[in-house]
């Protein structure tokens, strides 16, 4: 076994300090280390956007990204997205247009659909669905996700 | 996964030090999009991974418009389409580096690891062939430059001696009424494998007429993307009209040499291999003439 090292990293704004192996993930260690277990793994190789997170604000996939990677970084999860006041109006927006069933496709596309409207507050239908092509959803057939995202954008709280 | 040892150097130097100490064990980490995935399905080893994120010639990304786009190895996708001058300047390439995967892949992935992993599908490297780009490489023995069309020997595999690694790739300033563009056929709307990629490159006369340069280059029809020299040549000198692009695209589709695989046949890929050169042709000329905005389809 490699040796461990440790990674001094910021996930949603706190400073956490990791031992890690190299080989490790980024999606692996904050399941399985940290116990962030919000963000889920669908396929393990990039192709269903599952395991999204943002890296010093960039949408990635958690599962191509190693560990020691994160080092001196900032990274931001789906337990990151909520505030102490409530659910984000994306997660509302979620909730309202029933955008899912079994759930396990959904923290990454509340994550990617973030930072989506961080840099096209007021995307098109066509947009949405482009930006959000790197989303698989087995249960929804995207319809209901893409409409409660036009939805968030639409809304005005969606500019606090 | 398996085991391996992690180092992130600061500098080409201890880069360079640490790939020629471990030779063939050494893999180098840019966006991780091919070499995590191929480590995770044991496709590829590594008992020492190099992260090159930190050097920082690996993520420069500098845009003059008389000396041209110096591409650092490890820039992500997302910051070529994000910066306004490059892609102003570079719409040719700006068409690859908008479809390779979704979002999340274009947040890591580059053009420079889409050439390292010497995929005969990649998006980019017909689209960086069309702009006469090359590559800068460092090594034990000094750096060297390689045009891209060279850098890609075989599938998977490249020019890269043990202990050498891709620095940046360089792409000339476009000259006035040049026009550039990339695009592929695949049976999706987006995040799918190239079932052929062709790209093209024209500089027009200033009469916006004559061809005075033109370069065409195939992907997923070779074990390499390829530079289809004749067919750029052909339309040197010509008026632009739709019978040089048809010669162009029979030149290319007679260059082209496919295999029959899961995602197309030889027949099929022969067919596309010219109706993209006659499409690409088209929208680099259109460009050449000051057609904006991106080209879908």
């Amino acid at each position: 076994m490699a040796d461990r090292v440790v990674v001094d990293t910021t996930i949603n704004d706190e400073e956490t300090t990791v031992l890690c192996e190299p080989r490790q993930t980024l999606l692996e260690t904050l399941r399985d280390t940290l116990g962030l277990t919000g963000t889920k793994e669908g396929c393990s190789n990039g192709n269903c956007g599952a395991c999204n997170v943002l890296l010093d604000g960039v949408l990635v996939n958690s599962c191509l990204v190693l560990a020691p990677e994160v080092e001196g970084r900032t990274v931001t999860t789906i337990e990151g997205v909520a505030s102490a006041d409530g659910l984000h109006p994306l997660q509302q927006k979620f909730l309202e247009h029933a955008a899912l069933q079994c759930g396990i496709c959904t923290p990454g596309f509340i994550v990617s659909s973030l930072a989506l409207l961080e840099e096209n507050p007021d995307p098109s239908e066509n947009e949405v669905r482009f930006w959000l092509a790197g989303n698989l959803c087995r249960c929804t057939g995207y319809d209901k996700i893409i409409r409660a995202v036009l939805d968030t954008a639409d809304a005005p709280q969606a500019a606090d | 996964m398996q085991s391996f040892a992690f180092e992130a150097p600061t500098t080409v130097a201890e880069a360079v030090e640490l790939l020629a100490e471990r030779r063939g064990e050494a893999r180098v980490l840019g966006g991780g999009t091919d070499l995590i995935s191929q480590l995770q399905e044991g496709r590829r080893t590594a008992e020492l991974v190099v992260d090159v994120k930190r050097i920082p010639e690996l993520t420069a990304l500098n845009y003059h418009p008389d000396s041209g786009l110096q591409l650092g190895a490890a820039v992500p996708c997302y910051r070529m389409y994000g910066d306004p001058e490059v892609a102003a300047a570079y719409p040719g390439l700006i068409d690859s580096a908008e479809l390779i995967g979704g979002k999340g892949i274009q947040g890591r992935a580059s053009f420079g690891g889409n050439l390292c992993n010497a995929s005969p599908a990649a998006d980019s490297i017909p689209a960086m062939i069309v702009h006469h780009a090359s590559c800068l490489i460092a090594g034990p023995g000094g750096q060297r430059t390689v045009p891209v069309e060279d850098f890609c020997t075989a599938p998977g595999q490249t020019v890269l001696e043990a202990g050498e690694f891709l620095v940046s790739i360089a792409v000339p300033a476009p000259p006035a009424r040049f026009g550039a563009n990339y695009l592929r056929f695949i049976p999706r709307n987006e995040m799918d494998i190239a079932v052929v990629g062709a790209g093209a490159s024209v500089v027009l006369g200033s009469d916006g007429e004559t061809i005075e340069q033109a370069r065409v280059s195939l992907g997923a029809v070779a074990p390499t993307p390829l530079l289809v020299a004749e067919a750029g040549d052909s339309l040197v000198g010509k008026t632009v009209s739709d019978e040089a692009i048809d010669e162009a695209a029979r030149l290319a589709q007679d260059a082209a040499r496919p295999i029959d695989d899961m995602r197309g046949t030889i027949r099929q890929r022969k067919h596309l291999a010219a109706v993209l050169t006659r499409r690409t042709l088209t929208t680099a000329i259109a460009r050449a003439r000051g057609a904006k905005g991106p080209q879908h389809g």
